[in-house]
């Protein structure tokens, strides 16, 4: 006879996956937006160059995703963006987000990070006005979710 | 997101206070980016010895940075002058901030006086890469030479580092050896020292 499993929490995933020391994920993706800027030096080249990587990413993390945190089918978009900042973001970056600024039609919304491990040490200089430092998560995001939506 | 408008939260990152360093990610969110990092320069070179230089860059700057985190914070700011202590820095106590375990072994080489060796039998950022037939002997831990290259030329001991696989007998995996060769004036002073 077969147990339906519930969902898991994020921080019950986060504590049985393997974990890399923060710093070396910090300064590795540092050392991925600099060799980008000496690259192609354009501030929104680079941001495309870090939404696309972002994109590879999240095609296939979402696999991992579904498969370790058990989640059902999400019924609207406010679930999705809560699924997103409550289990996603913990389970592979070990921080919870929280979801805010949802427009009126409840298509548009902010997920915010208190604490980003993609940018401890960071500061940008006046030259890299307009860059998205994170932009890969956008593109993870984007990524993952073009892998399960209905279309 | 940061870089979005000229707001900033600080008005100087220095000033903000240094974590203890125990925060973690998840393996696969760092195995994911390191295979990004792979796939970009590997758009980006036309051979695998330019590929090998770009990974060892990008290491190199990690290096750096490392050492002078690392030494504020675990040694009081107290740099290391002689040879083996800064070996031993690189194979105990980068290593375990950075990997979570020591380096496997720490070997000196036989043949030349100046090469030294760190073995380890899976590197961290090779546990999930595997090298097509094609591309001979690339490594991808010639990321993490470039980082012990980074710390070492960031302490003052210039060095040559490179990454190579040695079979082992009854393994599947070959075990991976940073091969680091020291330069001439290291010696040198290490020999005034009376080392």
């Amino acid at each position: 006879m077969s147990r339906v499993v519930g969902p898991r929490s994020g921080d019950a995933i986060f504590a049985s996956v393997e974990r890399v020391n923060a710093e070396l994920f910090t300064l590795t993706y540092g050392a991925i937006v600099r060799q980008l800027l000496t690259d192609l030096e354009e501030v929104d080249e680079v941001n495309k160059q870090l939404d696309q990587m972002g994109y590879n990413i999240g095609i296939r993390l979402i696999d991992e995703f579904l498969a370790k945190s058990n989640v059902t089918r999400c019924v609207d978009f406010r679930e999705t963006a809560e699924v997103i900042a409550k289990v996603g973001f913990k389970m592979f970056l070990g921080v919870t987000a929280s979801v805010t600024n949802w427009d009126a039609d409840g298509t548009c919304c902010s997920i915010v990070l208190e604490d980003n491990p993609l940018v401890d040490f960071v500061e940008l200089p006046d030259t890299c006005q307009g860059l998205y430092y994170c932009n890969i998560l956008s593109g993870v995001i984007r990524g993952a979710l073009e892998m399960v939506s209905p279309l | 997101m940061i870089g979005v408008g000229k707001m900033k939260q600080y008005s100087n990152v220095l000033d903000k206070p240094l974590n203890k360093g125990k925060q973690e990610v998840s393996l696969s969110a760092f195995a994911f980016l390191f295979s990004e990092l792979v796939q970009y320069n590997q758009t980006q070179v036309d051979n695998i010895a330019e590929l090998e230089r770009r990974l060892e860059d990008a290491g190199y700057a990690v290096g750096a940075r490392v050492l002078e985190l690392l030494c504020h914070r675990e040694k009081g700011n107290r740099k290391e002058t002689r040879l083996l202590g800064i070996l031993s820095f690189v194979h105990s106590t980068v290593w375990k901030v950075l990997f979570g375990k020591v380096a496997d072994s720490l070997e000196k080489g036989t043949e030349h006086e100046d090469e030294y060796m760190i073995s380890e039998k899976e590197l961290l950022v090779n546990r999930f890469i595997s090298i097509p037939k094609d591309m001979g002997t690339f490594n991808c831990g010639a990321f993490v030479a470039g980082i012990v290259r980074g710390v070492l030329d960031s302490a003052g001991f210039p060095a040559v580092v490179t990454a190579h696989f040695v079979p082992m007998e009854g393994q599947q995996r070959p075990r991976t050896t940073i091969l680091i060769k020291f330069a001439e004036e290291v010696l040198r002073r290490e020999a005034r020292l009376g080392g």
